[in-house]
This record gives C-alpha cells, structure tokens and sequence, in this order.
C-alpha cells in the first residue's frame, strides 16, 4: 500500500507539488487525471524517487522510502516517450530489470511477460524497427517484466493514434488485472482514465482537487472547475 | 554502496602502481648502486651497454644516463632541479650555456686526477666542470659542386663576400640553431665587436641564405642532398660522419671542412651539487677522461676527445681536419652579450 | 540528487586526481617560480612580446579557418556518401596528423615554401585538416535524414538545406573542431620555427626561447601565463558558446550514407582525389627520399644508437596503448562528470581539461621536473612519457564523448534507475555502451596523438625507450646519406602504421555498430 503524504516538490526553486497526498490500497488501479502542467508527472517521478522532496513523506506499507533510492524501491515506471534502450534489443529492454535483480531463468520470464503484451517472438528485433504501437507494449512489458510492487504508467498511451488507443486501453487494462498490480496511471484523457482506473485522481496546479470514482465525482464535484473538467 | 568500495579499491590499486613505478630515495651511505647522468639527447641516445661496462666493473655501480632534451633543456632541468638533483653528473654543457649553471652554482668543484690530459685551452680554471670533449663548427662544401664548377674552395671569411659565392651559402639562424649561434661567435672573434656586423652585411647583400635550425641546413638547402648551397655551416665531424653513414661504402669523404669560420665548442661533465654521492660521481666523471671512453667517443658522438692521449679512429684521421685556430669566447663573455649580439644581428639581417 | 554524493565523488575524483597531479600542480610549481619575479617592465621587452602575442593569435585564427575551407570538400563526401575507398581515405586524410613536423618542414622547403607566414599558414592546413575531417563526419554521417528532407519538401534548395539545417546541427562538431584547431596552432612549435624563420615567433616559440636558450624564466614564465590566458579565454567562450547552442536531437543509431549517383559521383571523385592528392604531395617527397632498399633493411639493423631505429616502433606502439587506455578511460570517466552536473564547477574542470592542448612543451617538461619529484620520484619513470601523451589526448576523448552523452535523455537513465539499476549500473548499462563509438573516435584520436607526439617526449624520454619521431630526430641529427634515407624510410614507417591503425579503429568500429 502507498501513501504519499503531503509532499511538496520544488525544481529550481519553482514549486511544482504542492501539498500532495495520495493513497493506493494494494491491487488498486489509480487514474490521475489533470491537464497538461499540472504535475501528474513530477508527481510519480516523486513517487519513483527521481526527484527530492521539499517536504512530506512517501511510504510504503507504513515503511518510509524517503532515503532509498529508485533502483532500491522496486516500482515500475513506463515512461511517457517509453524511453527504450536504443542499444538493447527488444529482449535486452524487457529483461533489463530482471538482469539488474538477478533474477533466474531470464529468458523465460522476458518470453512471457512478451506474451502478456501480445509480442510474442518480439525478442531478437531491434527497438527502431518496431512501429509506434509496438513500442508502447515492449514498454509496458519491460515495465512489468520485474513484476514490481507499483506500477506507474505515465501517459502509457499519448502518442498513438485513436484506433490504436482504444485497442491498447483494453489491452493494457487485461494484462494490468491479470497480474493484479498495484497501479497509477497518469493521463489527460477522461476517457482513458475511467477505462483504465478503478479511481481517479484529479490534479490541478500541482494539487490534487479530488478523489473518488467518477460517478462520485461526476455527483459531487469539489468546485466548478472539476465539474467542468470531467463532464 | 558496493562500487564505491570497488573504486576506492581500484584508486588505491592504481597509487600503488604508480609508486611501483619510483626509483625510491636513495640510501644515504658511501657507495651508490647506481648513478644517474642528465646528458643532452644526441649524447643519451648512442649509450649503450658497452659504453659504462667497465666502469661498472670495476666499482660495481651501475650508470643510468637521463635525456634531458636539447643542451638548453638539459642544462635548465638541472638549474630548476638543484634542491632535489635528477641526475648526480651532468653531461654536455658547452660554453654558451656554462656561466649560468656556475651562476646558479649547481656543480661541486672536482679535480679530475686526469685533468693534465687536458690542453689548457679547453679547462674552466676553478674545476667546477670536467672538459670531455670539443667539437669545431664548421663551414663543410660538396666536393662534387665544387669540382665539376672548377670553383676554389674559399679560404677565409673575407672571400665569402665574393660575388662567386653569392647565392651558394647557408648558415644556421643564431636565436634558433647552436651551430647558428657558434658561428655568430666565430665572426665576433675573428672581427671583432666593431666589424663583425659589416661582415654580415655584405653576406646579407650578396644573398647568403638563414634557415633555423642544421637539419635544414644540411638535408634541404646543401647541394648533396639537391639544394641550391654547396656551403653549409656544420661540423668538422661531419665528413667522417658521411663516410661512415653512407649508403654504399665510399673511399673518400663527398665533403670537406673549410678551416676558416670554425668554432670550437667545448663539452664538460660535472658533480652535481645535490648529489649523495659526491666521490662516486667524481669517479665516474674520470672514468669519462679516461682513454677507453675517450677513444669511443668520435664514432660514437661524433665529436673529438679532450684527452690528447686518446688516438682518433682512421675514419676521422682521412676525413677530417683539425682547425689550428678555431674561435673560442669566454663563457662571461657569451653570457653577458649573446642576448644582444643576436639582437644586432638580427637588425642587420632582417631589420 | 544526494545520495549520488560518494559514488559521484568516486567517479570524479580519478580524473581530477589525474589532471590535478599531472597537470595543474607541475604547472602551478613551473610557473611560481618563474613568477617570483616577474620582469614585465624590461626595455623593449614589451614591443616584442605584442608583436609575438598578435602573430600568435592572427595566425591560428586564419589557420584554423583555412584548415575549415580546405577539409570542407573532403569533410562532405566522408559524411555523405558511402563509397569504395571511404574508410581508406579518411586513414589517409589523418597520416598528416602524426608526421614529426621536422619531416614536414623539411618536405615543404624541399617543395619550394620558401620561409614566409604562407608556408606556415600551409602546413598547419596540411596537419590538422585530419581533425576537422574525423571530428564533424562523425555528427554529420548520423544526421536524421528525414530532418533534411522535411526541409526538401518544404522548399530547400540543397544549399538552403545544408546552410539552414546541416550547418546548425553540426555546430556542436564544428566548434569542437574549431577550438582543438584553433588550439593546436595558437600553441604551434615546430612548424613556425621552421618555415617562418626568427620573424614569425609564435608564444610558443618566444617561451622556448627564453626559457631555454635565454635563461630567463621569469619572462618565459610571464609569457607562458600570457599564453595560458589566451588559451583559457578561447576556451571560455568556447564553452559557453557550446552551452547556448546546444540542442538536444537524437542521433540516428548508424551512420545515414548513401551511395553516390549522378553528379555526385564526380563531386565525391573530385573531392577526394583533390583532397588526398594536395595531402599527398609533401608526403610523396618523403617517400621519394626513401626510396631504396637498404634504408628500410637498415632500419633493422643500423646500431648506432641502442637497439635497432626499428625498436622504436615497438616503444611507440606501447605507450601509444598505454596512452591510449588513459585517455580514453580517464577522459569518459571525466565526460560523465561533465555532463552529470552543469554549473560552473563543471564548466571549470571541462576547461582546465583542455588546457593542456594550449600550454607549450617546454612548460608541461621542465613542470614535471620541478614537481613530480613527490611523494614519490617519477622523474625518470617510463611512465611520464604515456602520462604526457594522454594528457594531451583526455580533450579529444572528452570532446568526441560529451556531445553523445548530452544527447542521451535523461529519461533513458531513470528508466534503468527505476529497473534497479544502481547508478554504477546504469552508467555501465546506458552511458557506456552508447558512447563507444563517440569513445572509440576519441581512443583513436589518442592513439595517433601519442604516435605522432615529439615536443613532450623529447623532455622526458629515456634514450632506450626512443619513440618514432624521436627516432627520426636523432637519425636526422647526423650527417650521410644514410642517416637522411633511414629518417625518411622511418616517417613513412610512421605513415603506413597511422594509416593502418585509424584503419584498424574504423573497422572496429564499425563491427561493433551491429550491436547497436
């Protein structure tokens, strides 16, 4: 279960977070949903331990992870451009975080987590010969590969086209509840958030507005902004 | 943090590799296991297992000879190194450069028990350097040229000036090139502060040709090596050296020395002052006078042995020639003068 | 980022260490002493030195420029095209390069340069063209084609595209270039004494001058700070320069050649051929001066100096290894650093590694003599000779490295972060394998550096451990016909081993792509 708790964040002396709590019971799907600038990113680089708090805790199970660094918390974060390792093959990419916890019997778990994103014989390929599409599911692959406490997927699917998005939205929910992860997504879209969400998160101006599943939200809307933001 | 240890470990590893690398400092007793010269390169470089073999022999120390660069760079290294001495000799000093070591007194004073092997004209009065050996700067001509253009072969500076020897001369630039400078001295010498200057007037007039530095001199511009001067400035040893650094065997030597405009340039070796091993150093610099090494020295350095009793090899006996006179200022007197000497001559040349 | 603090400090500290120890000390102990008296003041004394100090910067400028003009041609076909021959004529391009510059002197007064600032101004062309050529190919051959035809398509004539697209993106090469040129020619020894007589002294000239032959070191010491300020203030605006035009693009994976067709057959035929053969001509003199038999079967077994002239090969290629395992390791350890952190502490440590490409032999010499006596004596250690070459050499591996590490998003280092990749881990597993090529560039670069270096070595060389240009000195030191042919037969040695070890490189390099 994680808990952030009051986290503010400032970069270059620009506060970016402000007051941030959030809470994600284990094997819940977290939508946070919020324009463009309004932090979602800075907010899971936090939660990744890419960036310093000014202030506030982050825990995990009641345990804070303040001082471990990312390579230590065992969360997953799919990032935004995905960036793939350009030198790595497709299986090189999806093993990595197997590779860096030295896990046994590689080959097999790359394999299958290939599966779970329908890629299947993926491995060999070069990471420039794949198609946008393809791209985002060896993302998401090696992102789940490791099988991590959290998963954070940042705009997993902003950059693909609209046909491509309504079939990786379903895709990517199935093999999210398949493997029972823990998750936050963070999106733009409302469409994409109540698809892939059990709860959405609303954030503006580097805060979190509101909490709730969308028929609460939708029913008691924080403030006039939120009303017109998801409606 | 695991690969900070590893880091650690390999900084660690690597100091110690490096001080692996030191000589260590010397055990303070009598006797050394080895000495060190600093000698310029053309005298560090023909060394070789023989050349201290029976030294090392007799007094079981072994003698590791330092390149220290040009005679200019050698002689500073030491200048700027007399707290903590690289070497315990120091090798190759000439009189253009002697007033400044002895100046920065960076020698001990040492009375080689050969010292009466020496002619007189060659020691430095106070013993503070050991003269090992001289070389003569000196103008060299083609033979070939001079024989197929029935030209005579000049006998004195005077007759350079001549309109047939316009145009088929090159010396050395004095600011950049030691045989340009000797020869700079030369004509000092030989006219004196008041005419010396005119001399190279009249040579400026009738074209004589400046290039910086020997090589240039003799593998560019001298028509042995298809160049337009069959007058070069080198050096006396330099016919020798054609013979023996022929590319077929050769009877005779393709070049000559003209006797007049030579240079005598000697070369001393000397007790470092920060050295240790005061006795052991002035022993290796009497070996260095001694007939052995001295008869190596013509064929190997291409310069003549300070000690008359050394015999010359036939090689220099047939080529060469010996000037009586050469030229030959007192080091005060170079050191006081040269940086305005070049000066002049410069305005008189370039100006 | 706090927690990097120790392994950063880790990281940093070798080079620093390295660059403090070799070069900053010695430096600062050479020039405290000449300081000590500082003898600014004497009569004439300030007249000489500006005429010095303005031919000293007049010259490099229009050099660096002429050398741009004249690799222009060969620079474009090498980046452009794929054709036969291409990896053989950038080997030969970077023969120049390493040629002692006595060999070089020699063949251009043989070539009718008679001593005036046109035959300076030609041989430094002739030198570094090599590393205009090498440095902006690189950048230019990996391009993003599809950059160049959006600008097609939206209307560009090819010069619009190459004056509006390529040059721009180049501008991080093209700097580069223009600053170790520009470097190599402020500093320029040889070449000026050469072919430019006493009239044309460069700074680096005058240092010698009064160091060496005229003994005083103050005013060499003030003329070496002088010196040093110039080449700091180059390098200040340069580096500035590369902050504010730095734009971050990904580079393509391969290299973006296509095979020429058409017209650009005959351009690419005739920028090469042109090129190599104006490179060629001073070479072929000294290939003529060596041509006979016994000069090369010589090599082999001419003893008047230790071992053989052809020994000299053996200690060549050895400390060319050594340096280059130097350089390369401590100059990628020294990009990371760089790049790590922006601010000027950075912008400071970039700049004090460059420095040694503008500070004179004689300083770099006579400093580890004074200095390098502590804490343990490694004044006559083999190992100086490496050490200087690498010094000179860590600038190109920093300078070939950091433009490749500033193009990896930072986002491809946190992703192997969050993986569980410590940040040791993600240097390995990230930065390294992507800079290898750009690292392979700049090891190759410090192998040739240290083939061709003769100011530093003739200071610190042992006499049997002589390196090939050192060994040409000497042959060329002595009078006969033999001594002249052996130098030559040795230079051109030097040649074909250049050629063929940048040879060797590129192909290595180009094996490894397939890893990409």
């Amino acid at each position: 279960m994680l808990s952030v708790d009051r986290v503010d964040v400032a970069i270059d002396s620009k506060r970016i977070l402000e007051d941030v709590s959030l809470h994600v019971a284990d094997g819940e799907i977290v939508a946070i949903l919020g324009p463009s600038g309004s932090g979602k990113s800075t907010l899971l680089r936090a939660i990744a331990g890419l960036v310093d708090l000014a202030d506030g805790d982050v825990r995990w199970d009641g345990q804070t992870i303040v001082g471990t660094p990312p390579h230590r918390r065992y969360f997953g974060l799919m990032f935004q451009g995905y960036a793939l390792f350009p030198h790595m093959t497709v299986a090189g990419n999806v093993g990595f975080g197997l590779r860096m916890g030295r896990a046994d019997d590689i080959d097999r778990r790359v394999s299958e987590a290939l599966s779970w994103v329908g890629l299947d014989g993926f491995g060999p390929r070069q990471i420039d010969s794949l198609s946008g599409g393809e791209q985002q599911r060896v993302a998401l692959a090696r992102t789940l590969a490791p099988e991590p406490r959290l998963v954070m997927l940042d705009e997993p699917l902003g950059a693909l086209d609209r046909n491509l998005r309504q079939q990786l939205v379903t895709d990517t929910r199935a093999v999210l509840e398949d493997r029972e992860v823990t998750a936050i997504v963070v999106t733009h879209d409302r469409e994409e958030a109540v698809a892939l969400s059990d709860r959405l998160a609303l954030m503006r101006g580097g805060t979190i507005v509101q909490t709730g599943r969308l028929e609460e939200i939708l029913e008691t809307p924080a403030d006039d902004w939120v009303e017109n933001f998801i409606s | 943090m695991r690969h900070t240890r590893q880091l650690t470990a390999l900084i660690v590893a690597l100091a110690i590799a490096v001080a692996g690398c030191g000589d260590g400092e010397p055990e303070q007793t009598g006797t050394p296991e080895t000495l060190t010269i600093l000698a310029h390169d053309s005298f560090a470089d023909a060394v070789n297992d023989e050349t201290f073999a029976t030294f090392m022999e007799e007094t079981g120390i072994a003698v590791e000879v330092l390149g220290g660069g040009d005679a200019g760079s050698m002689v500073n290294q030491a200048v700027l190194t007399k707290d903590n001495p690289l070497a315990d000799v120091l090798f190759g000093i000439d009189d253009t450069f002697l007033s400044r070591a002895i100046e920065e007194e960076i020698f001990v004073v040492h009375e080689s028990s050969l010292i009466d092997v020496v002619p007189e004209s060659l020691r430095e009065p106070e013993n503070r350097v050991t003269p090992i050996d001289y070389g003569d700067v000196c103008f060299n001509y083609d033979k070939e040229y001079f024989a197929d253009s029935g030209l005579d072969v000049p006998a004195d500076l005077d007759e350079l000036t001549a309109d047939r020897y316009a145009g088929l001369i090159t010396v050395e630039h004095p600011a950049t090139s030691s045989p340009g400078l000797a020869f700079m001295l030369a004509t000092i010498e030989q006219f004196g502060e008041d005419g010396w200057l005119d001399w190279w007037g009249e040579m400026k007039q009738s074209g004589i040709n400046v290039v910086s530095d020997w090589e240039t001199a003799y593998y560019t511009d001298f028509t042995r090596y298809g160049g337009e001067s069959p007058i070069v400035m080198s050096y006396a040893s330099s016919p020798p050296a054609e013979v023996i650094f022929a590319e077929e065997p050769l009877d005779e030597a393709p070049t000559g020395v003209i006797e007049a405009g030579c240079y005598r340039q000697t070369e001393y070796a000397g007790v470092l002052s920060g050295t240790d091993y005061t006795k052991s150093a002035g022993e290796l610099v009497d070996f260095m006078l001694s007939v052995e090494f001295q008869e190596r020295i013509p064929e190997t350095w291409f310069v003549f042995p300070a000690n008359q009793e050394a015999e010359l090899p036939q090689t220099f006996v047939e080529h060469t020639i010996i000037p009586d006179d050469p030229a030959d200022l007192a080091p005060e007197l170079i050191a006081e003068n040269r940086d305005a000497w070049i000066d002049e001559w410069i305005a008189v040349m370039e100006g | 980022m706090r927690r990097l603090r120790w392994g950063w400090v880790a990281v940093a500290a070798i080079p620093m260490v390295f660059i403090g120890y070799f070069f900053v000390y010695p430096l600062v102990r050479i020039l405290g002493l000449g300081l000590s008296e500082l003898s600014i003041g004497a009569s004439g004394v300030e007249e000489r030195l500006f005429r010095v100090g303005w031919f000293t910067v007049w010259q490099a400028v229009v050099s660096t420029i002429l050398t741009f003009l004249a690799a222009a041609p060969l620079t474009w076909a090498v980046s452009t095209f794929q054709f036969r021959g291409r990896r053989v004529a950038m080997a030969l391009a970077t023969v120049p390069f390493v040629m002692p510059t006595i060999v070089v002197g020699a063949a251009f007064v043989a070539l009718g340069f008679d001593e005036s600032v046109v035959a300076i101004l030609a041989a430094h062309v002739f030198f570094n063209v090599a590393v205009v050529v090498r440095t902006v190919s690189t950048l230019w051959s990996r391009i993003d084609p599809r950059i160049l035809d959006a600008g097609r398509v939206l209307g560009a004539s090819n010069w619009q595209v190459f004056r509006t697209l390529t040059l721009p993106l180049l501008r991080p090469a093209l700097a580069a270039a223009a600053s170790i040129v520009f470097l190599f020619t402020f500093t320029s020894f040889g070449v000026v004494l050469i072919l430019g007589g006493f009239q044309y002294a460069t700074l680096e000239v005058e240092i010698y001058r009064q160091a060496v032959d005229l003994f005083d070191l103050p005013l060499a010491a003030t003329l070496a700070v002088v010196q040093l300020v110039g080449v700091s203030g180059a390098l200040y605006w340069y580096s500035r320069y590369q902050e504010r035009t730095a734009v971050a693009w990904t580079l393509e994976r391969g290299t973006n050649l296509r095979r020429p067709r058409g017209r650009a057959k005959w351009g690419v035929a005739t920028a090469v051929i042109g090129s190599l053969g104006l490179l060629a001509i001073p070479l072929g003199v000294l290939v003529g001066r060596s041509l006979s038999a016994s000069f090369y079967r010589d090599l082999f077994s001419d003893d008047r100096v230790i071992g053989t002239p052809i020994a000299s090969v053996g200690n060549s290629l050895l400390f060319a290894i050594i340096a280059m395992v130097l350089a390369t390791s401590i100059g990628v350890l020294a990009a990371t650093v760089i790049t790590e952190r922006s601010g000027s502490l950075s912008r400071w440590f970039d700049l004090t590694l460059m420095l040694p490409l503008g500070t004179s032999a004689v300083t770099i010499g006579f400093g580890f003599m004074v200095a390098l006596d502590w804490p343990v004596d490694l004044r006559g250690s083999y190992w100086l000779v490496p050490i200087a070459h690498a010094l000179v050499a860590i600038p190109f591996v920093v300078r070939s490295t950091v433009p490749t590490l500033r193009s990896v998003p930072a986002e491809t280092r946190e992703a192997a972060a969050v993986l569980g990749a410590s940040p040791f881990r993600v240097w390995r597993e990230v930065d390294l394998p992507l800079i290898t090529r750009a690292g392979l560039i700049g090891a190759g670069f410090a192998f040739v550096i240290s083939l061709g270096e003769f100011g530093a070595t003739s200071f610190i060389a042992r006499p049997n451990t002589a390196t090939i240009p050192t060994m040409i000195f000497r042959l060329l030191g002595q009078p006969g016909a033999s001594s002249l042919g052996m130098a030559m037969a040795l230079s051109v040695v030097l040649a074909a081993l250049t050629a063929g070890v940048v040879l060797t490189i590129d192909r290595a390099r180009f094996g490894e792509l397939g890893s990409f």
